[in-house]
C-alpha cells in the first residue's frame, strides 16, 4: 500500500488508521503470523497500532502482547502465565532515555560513574539473557536517543560526567553485545530521533501528559523503522533491484543526448548527485542484493551509458541487463524467472511515475519506491529498508557471483542441441578424495542442509563428523566442483562403513546447485576405485524414503545397482558387484587432495 | 476563521480518527458521546485537529478542554 512506503505522510496515517487496517485485513492475502511480545518502558499502545500496520504490509499478521506500563523489567524476570502461555516469535523491549534509573553526578568522580555504568547496563544485560533462556527467540532492543538538553553545554559529549557521554558509551556496550550475540537486533532510535529532529521527537510535553519517550506524531516513523527488523528477521527482505537507466541512473537520454551527453560523474552538481546514486547501487551489491537493468533503450546504448567512463556502475556489476522496448512488467517476470527468485521480492526503481504506475498494477507485492529527485534517490530507498540487514554471511558477499554463474550457464546450455556437449563446454574440474580438515565444517553443514539429493537423511553433528573422520572403519570422499563459469564448493558427501568386504552407504548426498552435471557418476567412479585398493568387492546402497527426496529413489538403478530388497514403507536395498564395473564419467576431469594448496 | 468552518472541519477529522461518518459533533459534544473516545483515541484524535488546523494545543489546554465547543474556541483564537 502506497500510504505506507517511504516517505510516507505520519500525520495522514496517523489520522486514517483505522481505515487503512481495515482496507489491509481486506486485501484477501495470506500472511504469515507472528507472536511479538512488547515489554515497555513507557506508553507502548500506538507503537503497537502502526507496526501492526507496516507489519500487515509486508506480508506478516502480528498478535502482540504488551506488558503493563513501564513493566519492562518485570514481565522479562518473572513472566506470568499469560505471557509464557502467548510464547513470543520476537520480542521486542521498548526503553529510551526515559528508563535510565541513575545518571551521573556533578560531584562523580570517574570510578563511580564507571560502576553506574556497568550496573545500569548490567540491568539490561541480564534480563535479555533471561529472555532467551525463557524464550528462545530473537529479541530486539532500542538503544538510546540523545537527551534533548546538554548541561555542560558541547562538553556534555565528551566529559565523563555528561549525560549525552554517558548514553553514548551505554550505548556502546549494546551493540558489544549485538555483535556477539545471534538473534538479538539494535533498533537504532539513537538515528531515527535524530533524522526526525531531536528536539521535536523528545517535547516533553508527551512525556509528562501521555508517558511517551516521543511525540506522537514520530510514532510512525518509530514503527517503520522497528517493522524492518522484524520483516527481515522472518524472511521478507527484497532481494534483487531492477533499475531503470535514463534519468535513473545518469541525468539525460543516452538515446538521444549520446554517452557523452549524459550526466554522470564529478563535472556538475547533477553529475555528482548521480554518481552519487551508483555508488549506493554498487554498495547494495556487497550486501548480496543482486542488481539488474530494466530500460527501454536500445541494448547498445544502454551498455554504452554504463561503460561511460565517470561512471561507478558497469556492465559487469549487473546480473541481468534488459534493454529493449518490450513493457518493463514483462522484462521483470523474465528477470525474476531467470534468476529463480519472485517477482515480489524485486524492487524496481524507475524515475518516471508512467512506469512505476504499470508495473506496480501488473506485478503484485512489488516495491516500486517513488523517487522524484536525483538527490532524494538514495534517502527514499535506504529508509525503506527492503535490504535491512540482520544477518550477513559469507554466502551474502558471494551471492552476486553465484548468480551470475548461473544466468551464465542457463545461456549456455541454450546453445546446445547436445547435452553431453553442453556438459564439456563447461570445463569441469573436480576434487574427489578423503575428507580434509579444512572442509569438515562444509561438510557437516551439507549432511545438515540437504534434503533432495539424499538418500539416508542421515545428520551429523560436528563431533559425529570429527568421529567419522578420525575413524579407520569408513570410507569418505568428499567432491568439489570447479567449472569455467566458477567454483561451486563442495558439494557432495559419500560416507561408506566397511564390513569385511562389503561397503554400506551411510550418507550419499549432493547439493542441488550442480544438480545433472554427471558430478554423481564421477563420486561413484571414484568410490569404486577406493574399495578396489581396501579389498571390498560388494557396495550396498539404502533409500529411505521422505516427503523431499524422491529425486533419489532410482539413484542406485541409474548407478547399475541391484535392488536386494524392498518394505511397505518403500524403504529398499541396494547392491553392486564393483568387479566389471566400468567408469561412468566422461565430462568432469577428476583430480585428488595433492591437487590442492594446503 | 468563523466558527461555522471550524465545525466542519472538526467534524471531518473526528469521522476520520473514529472510522464513523456517522459522528455529527456539536459544542457539547464529549468523549462520553462517541464509544472509541479513550484516553489512548484522544491523543490520536489532538494529533489529528492540529494537523487539521495547522497549530499546536498547549499543555494546559490539551488538559482543560471539557468539550468540543472549547477546542473550536482555542482553535479560533489561535488561527486568524
Amino acid at each position: 500500500m502506497n500510504e505506507l512506503e517511504y516517505p510516507f505522510d505520519s500525520e495522514y496515517i496517523i489520522k486514517k488508521r483505522k481505515s487503512i487496517k481495515r482496507k489491509l485485513l481486506a486485501d484477501g492475502s495470506k500472511r504469515l503470523k507472528k507472536k511479538i511480545a512488547v515489554f515497555g518502558g513507557s506508553t507502548t499502545s500506538d507503537i503497537v497500532v502502526y507496526l501492526e500496520l507496516f507489519l500487515l504490509n509486508n506480508g506478516i499478521e502480528p498478535e502482540f502482547y504488551e506488558s503493563e506500563y513501564a513493566q519492562y523489567w518485570q514481565d522479562a524476570m518473572f513472566p506470568g502465565d499469560e505471557l509464557i502461555e502467548f510464547a513470543p516469535d520476537i520480542v521486542f523491549i521498548h526503553t529510551t532515555n526515559r528508563n535510565i534509573s541513575n545518571f551521573p553526578l556533578m560531584t562523580d568522580d570517574k570510578s563511580r560513574v564507571e560502576n553506574l555504568l556497568e550496573s545500569e547496563y548490567g540491568k539490561f544485560e541480564q534480563m535479555w539473557k533471561k529472555i532467551s533462556e525463557t524464550y528462545h527467540c530473537p529479541i530486539i532492543q532500542n538503544n538510546f536517543e540523545m537527551p534533548f538538553y546538554r548541561i555542560m553545554g558541547n562538553k556534555d559529549c565528551s566529559d565523563y560526567r555528561g549525560r549525552t557521554n554517558f548514553i553514548t558509551n551505554l550505548n556502546r556496550k549494546f551493540y558489544e553485545y549485538a555483535e556477539k550475540t545471534e538473534g538479538f537486533y539494535i533498533n537504532d532510535i539513537n538515528f531515527i530521533s535524530a533524522s526526525y529532529g531531536l528536539k521535536e521527537w523528545s517535547n516533553p510535553l508527551y512525556w509528562n501528559m501521555y508517558k511517551y519517550a516521543m511525540c506522537v506524531e514520530a510514532i510512525p516513523e518509530f514503527s517503520f523503522n522497528l517493522a524492518n527488523i522484524i520483516k527481515s528477521v522472518f524472511g521478507k527482505n527484497k532481494k534483487a533491484v531492477a533499475l531503470d537507466l535514463d534519468n535513473t541512473l545518469w541525468g539525460g537520454v543516452v538515446g538521444d543526448d549520446g554517452v557523452d551527453g549524459i550526466q554522470i560523474g564529478q563535472e556538475t552538481g547533477v553529475a555528482q548527485s548521480y554518481y552519487e546514486f551508483q555508488s549506493y547501487i554498487k554498495s547494495l551489491k556487497q550486501l548480496g542484493v543482486v542488481l539488474t537493468v530494466c530500460s527501454k533503450n536500445d541494448y547498445e546504448n544502454a551498455v554504452a551509458g554504463l561503460n561511460h567512463p565517470e561512471g561507478a556502475l558497469k556492465p559487469d556489476d549487473f546480473i541481468i541487463i534488459k534493454a529493449n522496448w518490450e513493457n518493463k512488467d514483462r522484462n521483470i517476470i523474465e528477470t525474476a524467472s531467470e534468476l529463480n527468485i519472485l517477482p515480489d521480492s524485486i524492487v524496481f526503481v524507475d524515475d518516471n511515475p508512467a512506469e512505476r504506475a504499470i508495473v506496480q498494477a501488473q506485478i503484485a507485492g512489488i516495491s516500486v519506491p517513488v523517487i522524484d529527485s536525483v538527490e532524494n534517490y538514495i534517502s527514499t530507498i535506504d529508509r525503506n529498508g527492503y535490504f535491512e540487514v540482520t544477518n550477513f554471511s559469507e554466502d551474502d558477499l558471494k551471492r552476486n557471483e553465484m548468480y551470475k554463474a548461473n544466468v551464465q550457464r542457463a545461456v549456455q546450455q541454450a546453445a546446445f542441441s547436445d547435452y553431453n556437449e553442453y556438459l564439456l563446454s563447461l570445463e569441469m574440474t573436480a576434487v574427489i578424495d578423503d575428507f580434509l580438515p579444512v572442509y569438515l565444517q562444509r561438510i557437516t553443514q551439507l549432511s545438515n542442509k540437504s534434503n533432495q539429493f539424499n538418500v539416508t537423511t542421515k545428520r551429523y553433528t560436528p563431533t559425529e563428523m570429527e568421529a567419522v573422520f578420525n575413524s579407520s572403519e569408513y570410507i569418505r570422499l568428499y567432491g568439489k566442483l570447479i567449472d569455467k563459469f566458477g567454483d561451486n564448493g563442495v558439494v557432495s558427501v559419500v560416507i561408506g562403513k566397511k564390513e569385511n568386504n562389503i561397503l554400506n552407504i551411510d550418507l550419499w548426498i549432493m547439493s542441488c546447485r550442480v544438480l545433472k552435471r554427471d558430478m554423481e557418476f564421477a563420486m561413484l567412479d571414484r568410490l569404486v576405485e577406493r574399495c578396489r585398493g581396501q579389498g571390498i568387492d560388494t557396495i550396498k546402497g539404502y533409500y529411505y524414503p521422505t516427503a523431499k527426496n524422491k529425486m533419489v529413489k532410482e539413484l542406485y538403478g541409474k548407478f547399475g545397482f541391484n535392488k536386494i530388497s524392498e518394505d511397505e514403507e518403500g524403504n529398499t536395498i541396494w547392491q553392486l558387484d564393483i568387479k566389471s564395473y566400468e567408469n561412468k564419467n566422461n565430462v568432469i576431469n577428476v583430480q585428488d587432495n595433492s591437487s590442492i594448496n594446503q | 476563521m468563523d466558527t461555522k468552518t471550524i465545525f466542519v472541519r472538526l467534524n471531518k477529522v473526528f469521522r476520520d480518527v473514529f472510522d464513523d461518518d456517522s459522528i455529527k459533533v456539536t459544542p457539547k459534544t464529549t468523549a462520553d458521546d462517541i464509544d472509541d473516545w479513550d484516553s489512548l483515541e484522544h491523543i490520536t484524535l489532538i494529533a489529528a485537529v492540529e494537523r487539521e488546523f495547522k497549530m499546536k494545543f498547549k499543555m494546559g489546554e490539551i488538559s482543560s478542554m471539557k468539550n468540543v465547543g472549547e477546542m473550536a474556541q482555542i482553535i479560533a483564537q489561535r488561527v486568524k
